[in-house]
């Protein structure tokens, strides 16, 4: 599967490469490299970090092809001190990424648009967050208003805010870090798989499948293990119920920023009986205990299997039953119909992924685009709507439950009956290597990086969520908007602060 | 509205009449037993990820343990998990789970502030702040409100303000970023200044112990009302808690 090209390396999901393989090029090389790379709409940037070596910078950037499903490794090595020309200026898809290097080893971009710290870690010179650089207007006409880090509801930390013309936003600035608790330093500090594993599960809590999926196929692949049917099965019935339950989640917040009130109990309680069948496989509503390298503690039974049959006709039966009503509803469809639209050039410019690039047509789901596991064998059906607006993004949510439920149903039909207990915690890691896991969680892609020393030890962990694309999303989605209509459109993404601030 | 009808119909009725005598089947992870086998204590130490497990005696401490589970796969003779989901109190030590005891976690009347049972009397509001929680804790307190588990007919809420609360809620381990937010908060809640601290997270740091974004002087500076353990706590622990502290 690989070839070596000229600058970079040709890959493909869920798989190590050794690093001295990876071609280093100068800066400019690297620059033009990546502009030709991300100009084509069937490419998007996974990931772009940079690790220390010695006194220079070494800069990774992963682009995953969707049509080809190749994924593209570049590299460049950089003088820390040596300012250099920003990516994020021709293409903003970078924005994240490169505010992430500055902000980690106080690199110097000559112009970049918009360098601002992303996350206050606790490595990064800017010790407070008091004073954060907003986008700031000299105006009498227009107002200022700020909210957070503590919201009103029961919900992460962050702040937003907002430049308004009376009623209308024109502006939203999101500033986050608020939960920076240093997980990817932990990842290398942390020897133990164990304790790995609890962190791949912590990192954001709604979706502990999620990366725990990422995490678990990452180190499989850096130990040389091959990921058995019946691991493959069960991280992807997960997946897929963690799918459902946070859609219908969603679906109820959705329905009390509306004010329909039937809509917020029914859905909020059919979210129940999913996240109990998650408990009663793996002991935990959120599925922790159930993803591990190597091995599953609780293996799916029979009885699971009819238990989660039974309980499958019964939800859709009600679930079908309220989303035909509430999308239905009047008073819904003006709340939600060409509010906080994004379009599919926003999409391509800023490299969203997952829910916000599907509901404008474009199909950016790792479970097609990059499949891995039991999505190479069977065939799922991909939810792509048009309009990008609220009612895409909450309509998607049902159409996905319906076809993860169709999923499912396929999956459940043979159950692997050998049972995988390979204990990985003392095996050796390939040495000197870059990992890379791309996972399709509930909000979009997910993607792990791990690179190894000399030794096999894991030397740095570079974690990407979803969120990390999309809060600018939602920053653009309320612009020309009432601030009223924030909390709908917020929800619409259902964002990860967690995720984003690491 | 017949459609309407059709779906109220079709949902019935979804309260969970008795949340102080629901049960929960297994393999869903509650108070521990440590019974008397012998094991090589050395190696349940070692593998626990979040260093819970302690010897002399051989014990868990329930405000750090991350209900894994591991240990008691691995040495299932002598760690067994019950599905008992009453693990809260207000006596940190009431936590440690000890070799060869099988205790119910209660919480110490004696010891609850006389405030909060004057003031708190079946009405408790409380700001929750999420301090670099993981959303898991906030998930479960959001679900503990749900048509189910419906904790607000027993006048316990979740308020927008601090100034309409009797306390604070803490989830997550509470990171630098949020600390001077939470003393904010904090400060901005009037009388009893109630503070419950809910997940392990939130307790013990849980597997972020140690990490250099952490802030802990918050709780180390003030007194802690109520200590609500599990990862992320169940519905029915944080609504067993909660009660057992005003009732």
């Amino acid at each position: 599967m690989k070839k070596k090209s000229e600058n970079l390396i040709r890959t493909h999901n869920c798989s190590v490469i050794k690093i001295k393989e990876i071609p280093i090029v100068d800066y400019e090389t690297f620059f033009n490299l990546n502009c030709n790379l991300i100009q084509s709409p069937e490419r998007h940037l996974s990931h772009y970090f940079a690790i220390e070596e010695g006194k220079a910078l070494r800069i990774f950037s992963i682009i995953s092809d969707d049509k080809s499903r190749e994924i593209f490794v570049s590299s460049t090595e950089i003088d820390k001190k040596k300012e250099i020309p920003s990516l994020t200026n021709k293409f903003p898809s970078f924005h994240p990424f490169e505010r992430d290097i500055y902000e980690r080893f106080n690199l110097k971009y000559s112009d970049h648009p918009w360098l601002k710290p992303l996350r206050y870690p606790f490595y990064s010179q800017e010790k407070s967050m008091d004073n954060y650089p907003f986008f700031s207007f000299d105006s009498e006409e227009l107002h200022e208003v700020g909210v957070g880090p503590i919201h009103a509801g029961v919900i992460e930390p962050g702040h937003f805010r907002f430049i308004c013309h009376g009623e209308k936003v024109l502006h939203l600035e999101i500033q986050l870090g608020y939960q920076h608790r240093g997980v990817e330093e932990l990842f290398v500090k942390k020897e133990k798989l164990l304790e790995r594993v609890i962190l791949s599960e912590s990192i954001a809590g709604d979706t502990t499948i999620g990366h725990s999926t990422a995490f678990a196929n990452l180190y499989e692949r850096l130990c040389g293990f091959n990921t058995t049917e019946d691991l493959h099965f069960s991280r992807a019935l997960a997946l897929e119920l963690e799918r459902i339950a946070i859609h219908t989640g969603d679906l109820s917040a959705l329905s009390g920023d509306v004010a329909y009130q039937l809509g917020q109990a029914v859905f909020g309680r059919l979210r129940t009986p999913i996240i109990n069948f998650t408990q009663s496989w793996g002991g935990n509503r959120l599925g922790r205990g159930l993803i591990r390298p190597g091995k599953i503690n609780f293996p799916f039974t029979e009885e699971l299997k009819q238990s989660l049959t039974d309980i499958l006709i019964e939800y859709e039966r009600d679930f079908v039953e309220m989303a035909e009503t509430f999308f239905l509803r009047p008073s819904v469809q003006a709340r939600f119909e060409k509010t906080g639209t994004i379009t599919k050039d926003d999409v391509f410019k800023m490299g969203f992924v997952g829910m916000v690039a599907k509901s404008c047509g474009i199909n950016r789901d790792v479970r097609f685009t990059h499949p891995h596991g039991l999505y190479k064998a069977i065939k799922l059906q991909p939810t792509i709507l048009q309009s990008g607006d609220v009612h895409a993004r909450a309509y998607l949510r049902y159409q996905e439950v319906l076809r993860s439920i169709e999923f499912i149903r396929e999956i459940l039909q043979t159950i692997p009956s050998k049972i995988s207990k390979k204990d990985l915690s003392d095996a050796p890691l390939e040495s000197q290597s870059l990992a890379i896991s791309l996972t399709e969680g509930w909000r979009g892609e997910i993607c792990h990086v791990a690179l190894t020393d000399k030794n096999g030890k894991i030397a740095a962990y570079r974690i990407k969520d979803p969120s990390i694309h999309n809060w600018f999303a939602l920053a653009l989605a309320v612009r020309n908007n009432e601030i009223s209509d924030f909390p709908l459109c917020n929800k619409s993404f259902n964002l990860s602060y967690c995720g984003h601030d690491l | 509205m017949i459609k309407t009808l059709s779906v109220l119909f079709h949902n019935g009725r979804q309260f969970i009449p008795d949340v102080i005598n629901a049960s929960l089947k297994p393999p869903f992870r509650g108070r521990p037993i440590i019974t008397n086998v012998k094991i090589d204590e050395k190696k349940a130490v070692e593998l626990c990820p979040v260093g819970a497990i302690s010897r002399n005696p051989f014990s868990i401490d329930l405000g750090k343990c991350v209900f894994c589970g591991e240990c008691s796969i691995e040495f299932p003779e002598k760690i067994i998990f019950t599905q008992d989901y009453k693990l809260a109190t207000n006596i940190r030590e009431r936590l440690i789970i000890k070799e060869g005891e099988d205790i119910p976690i209660t919480i110490d009347k004696s010891q609850i502030r006389p405030d909060i049972k004057k003031i708190c009397k079946k009405s408790l509001k409380l700001r929750e702040i999420s301090a670099a929680g993981d959303n898991s804790a906030e998930w479960e307190m959001n679900a503990s409100n749900n048509v189910q588990f419906d904790i607000s007919r027993y006048g316990i809420e979740f308020v927008a303000s601090p100034r309409h609360a009797d306390g604070i809620l803490i989830t997550g381990p509470i990171s630098q970023n949020m600390a001077k937010a939470v003393e904010i908060c904090y400060d901005a809640t009037p009388e009893p200044q109630i503070i419950i601290l809910a997940g392990t997270d939130a307790i013990s740091g849980g597997i972020f112990n140690g990490s250099r974004a952490i802030c802990r002087d918050f709780i180390k500076n003030n007194h802690v009302d109520l200590y609500i353990p599990g990862n992320p706590p169940h519905p029915l622990t944080i609504i067993n808690g909660l009660l057992n502290l005003i009732d």
